[in-house]
């Protein structure tokens, strides 16, 4: 299913499949490490996920050229960068701003809140989604500035460039 | 087919605001054709209603009487205004007819005489059965989306107490109610001004979704099912599990007929398929449930599996 | 002048961390399971959490409160028991309450801890809450949302007990523990299992034109065009027909949250206890900046300064909100 947000937002930049391609390939040992050392400090994520840690999430930052792919199984974990026309038939979907992505991971956003606004869109399993939320928001601390901090001080510039970049509203 | 011959069947309070002529009728014809054994009379959802049946009342009842039925005085469901808790305080005081209680004010005005447990007091349970039992409780109206499996271990519980058990057989089936009047908000009104535009709607008013699917009827502060509930195939059940009352609840039908056609399957002189088929015919298109008696979504039509 | 105490939702621990950070006199909070009306997927505590979350928070001089404020079915008494025991032993504060047999249960058995009455138990006049406090000993009543001010202050001195009143969060227009609108659609019973348009039934469907229905169970609850604020498919927060309103219309109310952050001084002089944030459902930011925000309010009102009113308006800044049936009758 094709979003509104989709198709009025996203910047289309000639030559963005080689692009988006490129890019995944960038992030994605980083992407490991980070989610494999989150799901080690934080096994009881898992437990509120339920049936739903078989399902496929794509995370979908409608600005970024690739979207993300997370499958939260503890026995086989994935968390990956797709390019959007390489996603696997996701079980459910989560789309909007980048940033507002990374205040969901961290609770600095309220789900319910910017799906209400629109600047959150759900579509697929939507017990899925409520179960991930749920799962994340039992995560005290920042999973945002953990991951910043496996980086050391260049991670965490890196963090503050990007709030920086990403004014509220 | 001794067992289901004892079988009472009740005509529940009508939801409905009604006008005075139409109950006077409606009870006129329960009273000379309706094989119903006990009738519920009084306003149970609007306090604002009940002015207009108190003239006629003592005559309905004596008319019902002198047919050999057994009138039960039935309370609010909602009390909070101060016309609402006299009426119920009055209500409880009463000793002349049996009284089925529907808010816990009710409970605490009647203390430990003699009463009857309503449908909108969330009879649930066998504890919650067994503690009305021990405040005075003689009959239970079990709650309409209860399943099955909880009906009967609720049954057997309350009859072991000796208490009657009811079931709710026929009609919508009341799935909310609120402080707020919907019909007097569907015509931009509130509820101190509705003007009783609730009495345009004998059988509740329509609500359909935007891709028109009928979902809801509304009837002023309470929300019912769209579908009426239609338990005919399971009162053999029921009756089995020791349910000793079915309730039919008053819709803008042929009740005598509906009546009719219940008393005959339970005494055996119907085919069930047949009786359904009549059933049919006397209630046009509105659709049929019993999804929650299978803990199915409520408006849901479960085939029974039992039926030859 | 009342305790005002500031009662706070909790769905997970974490949550319940962040309202008694945030300065939570109270937070309430359930199992995962049907013995409370907040049966979400992922949601609520296990025993162990539960545990370690009533000490945290007595350590910090917050109390817990364990709702068990859904109707058991016959059959299945047995979990409530259990879940009244097993929060009995860990020393939660006071159990909340709507079914009378786990009330009585209650009772009798852990006449220690402090009972409720849940808003789910619907008790709206001095008579029925009466009838909860002479027989089981209810110490506080969470009392219905439909009620204007004025009732609230009578009721208050017809009663023998504390009263508890909803002022911020989602506003349920139904009478709470007489609605079966969920099962009716879902086969899942707010009463019996703790559900209310549960997500396993949600779906969002979009349309090429931009617009978006929210279904519940295959039925169409509402449908948001393009730049309209979304809502979840609560069936008594849609938008249906009737036969003079083709246009469809929110037969019952708007999506719209309660409000009444301007109303506490009054809530405070009427002789309200306590003052409940609904949104156990809700995330730790939405619990962090609501109690925050009420509990400077409250601490404001109590030492007679004037409440800084505009930041608890902001919290449902761009969504509707609403006083309902607290300021006017007219409501109804």
């Amino acid at each position: 299913m094709t979003s509104n947000t989709d198709a009025v937002r996203r910047p289309r930049l000639p030559g963005h499949r080689p692009v988006a391609r490129l890019s995944a390939a960038i992030a994605q040992p980083i992407l490991t490490r980070v989610v494999r050392r989150i799901a080690e400090r934080h096994p009881s994520l898992f437990a509120r996920l339920g049936p739903h840690q078989k399902t496929d999430f794509i995370i979908d930052p409608i600005e970024l050229p690739f979207a993300l792919h997370l499958r939260p199984d503890p026995d086989a974990l994935i968390f990956r960068a797709v390019p959007r026309d390489l996603a696997p038939v996701a079980g459910a979907a989560i789309r909007g701003r980048f940033m507002l992505l990374l205040e969901l991971v961290d609770s600095e956003e309220d789900g319910d809140a910017a799906f209400f606004s629109r600047d959150l869109e759900v579509t697929g399993d939507t017990e899925a989604v409520v179960r991930l939320r749920n799962a994340l928001d039992d995560v005290d601390g920042s999973i945002a500035e953990e991951t910043a901090d496996m980086f050391g001080a260049p991670g965490r510039a890196i963090l503050a460039r990007l709030r920086r970049s990403y004014p509220a509203n | 087919m001794a067992v289901t011959n004892m079988t009472k069947l009740t005509l529940g309070p009508i939801a409905y605001h009604w006008s005075a002529d139409r109950r006077r009728d409606f009870y006129a014809r329960i009273a000379d054709e309706a094989p119903v054994d006990e009738v519920y009379l009084g306003e149970v959802i609007c306090s604002k209603r009940a002015p207009f049946q108190e003239a006629d009342l003592p005559t309905i009842i004596e008319r019902l009487e002198r047919a050999g039925k057994r009138v039960v005085l039935s309370s609010l469901a909602e009390v909070m205004l101060t016309r609402e808790r006299k009426a119920t305080a009055d209500m409880a005081a009463m000793d002349s007819h049996e009284i089925e209680i529907n808010n816990a004010a009710g409970l605490y005005a009647r203390g430990k005489r003699p009463h009857r447990i309503g449908l909108f007091m969330n009879a649930y349970n066998e504890a919650t059965i067994k503690w009305m039992a021990d405040q005075g409780a003689t009959h239970v109206v079990l709650p309409t989306e209860l399943p099955a499996p909880a009906i009967a271990v609720a049954t057997r519980v309350a009859r072991d107490l000796g208490l009657d058990v009811e079931v709710q057989v026929f009609g919508r089936a009341s799935l909310a109610v609120s402080a707020r009047c919907y019909h007097a908000r569907a015509h931009g009104r509130t509820k101190d001004n509705c003007q009783f535009v609730c009495e345009d709607d004998a059988d509740g008013m329509p609500l359909t979704t935007s891709d028109d699917q009928p979902i809801l009827r509304v009837n002023g502060i309470q929300t019912q099912s769209e579908s009426y509930v239609d338990l005919l195939p399971e009162a053999t059940r029921l009756v089995g599990d020791g349910v000793t009352h079915l309730r039919l609840m008053p819709q803008a039908v042929d009740m005598v007929a509906v009546a009719q056609v219940f008393r005959r399957t339970l005494d055996g002189d119907h085919e069930l398929s047949e009786a359904e088929a009549e059933l049919r015919r006397i209630c046009g298109d509105t659709p049929f449930s019993n999804g929650f008696f299978y803990g199915e979504a409520g408006y849901r039509r479960i085939a029974n599996v039992n039926r030859v | 002048m009342s305790l005002a105490e500031l009662i706070c939702p909790a769905g997970t621990p974490a949550a319940l961390r962040t309202a008694v950070d945030a300065g939570a006199d109270a937070v309430y909070c359930g199992f995962q399971d049907a013995t409370n009306a907040r049966n979400f997927p992922g949601l609520n505590f296990t025993p162990d959490e539960l545990a370690e979350s009533v000490t945290y928070a007595h350590a910090k001089g917050a109390k817990v409160l364990l709702a068990l404020n859904t109707y058991p079915p016959a059959g299945r008494v047995d979990l409530w028991r259990q879940a009244a025991d097993t929060g009995a032993r860990f020393g939660v504060d006071a159990f909340i309450v709507a079914d009378m047999g786990v009330a009585d249960y209650i009772a009798r058995t852990h006449p220690g801890v402090r009972l409720h009455l849940s808003v789910q138990a619907a008790a709206s006049s001095p008579e029925a809450i009466r009838y909860y406090c002479e027989n089981f000993g209810v110490k506080r009543v969470v009392l219905p949302r439909i009620l204007t001010i004025p009732e609230i202050r009578q009721i208050r001195k017809e009663i023998p007990c504390e009263i508890e009143t909803f002022i911020f969060g989602n506003h349920g227009l139904m009478v709470e523990g007489r609605c079966s609108l969920t099962n009716y659609l879902t086969g899942q019973s707010t009463n019996l299992d703790g559900v209310c348009s549960p997500a396993s039934d949600v779906e969002y469907v979009r349309h090429d034109d931009g617009s978006m229905s929210s279904q519940l169970a295959g039925f169409t609850i509402d449908c948001f065009g393009p730049d309209e604020k979304a809502g979840y498919p609560t069936i008594c927060k849609g938008r249906y027909t009737a036969p003079h309103r083709q246009e469809g219309y929110y037969a019952f109310e708007e999506p719209i949250s309660l409000n009444l952050s301007r109303l506490l001084p009054e809530l405070i002089e009427a002789g309200v206890h306590a003052f409940k944030i609904e949104g156990r459902q809700r995330s730790k930011s939405y619990v962090r900046n609501v109690v925050k925000a009420f509990r400077a309010a409250v601490d404001d009102i109590r030492a007679g300064r004037e409440a800084n009113i505009a930041d608890l308006v902001a919290l449902t800044e761009g969504q509707k909100q609403t006083q309902g049936a607290f300021e006017t009758k007219k409501w109804r």
